[in-house]
């Protein structure tokens, strides 16, 4: 992983309850915005991030979520840390399969991140805990089609 | 101690209208996962007592939905049926829409309309008409 930014302010937010992660999309929401992410784009991280968040608090048993602006050129962007101490995951693989879950979920909340986000990648440890990145950059292209829903 | 953040949207919770026989719920801004288990149970349990034929659930004023909301959306419709009611899903943001089938959540077999007038619409045509099953049944 290269660092793709001049230092910027990280936001560190504690992950321990359905209120925190709540916060977390709030949070989430606020820098995609003010970074230029369109509504659609922002409705994609801030999803992704609630997935994110939520397998780090009932997988992972509550860790944190780290919020990192991208100034990179002209261009912007978003990286967000779920970090955890918890079990870890296994098979990184597997996880990341569509409809895969160990816990009676629907195992779309890793593979379904994935496609949210520019990128995602998992760093984990059996007994050690999980980190998951995802960096996601504002698109100029527009972002809505008319005539949608 | 520090103070739990203030957090967005309506901790309290989910109001459930009755319409003549129908329910009419509407979800707003940020739902935390305990309060959308308590809406399920209230659905159901609403049901039960009130003979209702069908349930609305508005979530135009819901920004985003993933896969646990999505998930109890799906079990509300399904414990709905099972009471021999209708679920209409109204309101989805297009940004919303376009997030959740990319997300992978298409939720297959749920009505819906454009907006609460219509799916109150629906039901009242048409209260006995149950949603096929088939996961090609709705677009
Ligand atoms: N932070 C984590 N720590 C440990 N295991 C994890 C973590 N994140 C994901 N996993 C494992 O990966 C599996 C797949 O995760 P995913 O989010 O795709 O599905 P889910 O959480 O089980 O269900 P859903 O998110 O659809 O409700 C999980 O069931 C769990 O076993
Ligand atoms: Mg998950």
């Amino acid at each position: 992983m290269t660092p793709a930014s001049e230092p910027a302010t990280v936001t560190s937010l504690p992950i321990g309850s359905d209120a925190d992660l709540a916060w977390v999309r709030h949070q989430v929401r606020q820098f995609a915005a003010e970074l230029g992410f369109g509504l659609v784009q922002q409705t994609k991280i801030v999803t992704a991030a609630s997935e994110l968040a939520r397998n780090t608090l009932v997988h992972g048993g509550g860790g944190q979520a780290q919020i990192h602006p991208l100034h990179h050129g002209p261009a912007r962007g978003l990286r967000l840390l779920f970090t955890d101490t918890g079990p870890g995951i296994r098979d990184v693989e597997l996880a990341m399969t569509d409809g895969y879950t160990t816990g009676g979920g629907l195992g779309l909340g890793l593979s379904g991140a994935k496609r949210l986000v520019d990128e995602l990648s998992v760093e984990t440890e059996p007994g050690q805990g999980t980190v998951v990145t995802v960096v996601a950059w504002v698109t100029r292209a527009p972002a809505v089609r008319p005539g949608l829903g | 101690m520090t103070l739990p953040p203030p957090v967005p949207g309506n901790p309290v919770a989910v109001p459930v209208l009755a319409l003549g026989n129908i329910l009419l719920v509407t979800l707003q801004g940020d739902l935390h996962d305990g309060m959308a288990e308590q809406l399920q149970q209230d659905i159901t349990d609403r049901i039960a007592h009130s003979a209702a034929d069908g349930v609305v659930i508005d979530v135009s004023g819901v920004d985003i939905v993933d896969s646990f909301l999505g998930r109890v959306i799906a079990e509300i419709a399904a414990g709905v049926r099972l009471m021999a009611a209708r679920t209409v899903l109204c309101g989805m943001r297009p940004a919303v829409a376009i997030t959740l089938v990319e997300l992978g959540l298409t939720l297959p077999g749920l009505e819906t309309a454009l907006d609460a007038a219509r799916a109150l619409e629906l039901i009242a045509r048409d209260p006995a008409a149950v949603a096929p099953d088939t996961p090609e049944g709705g677009t």
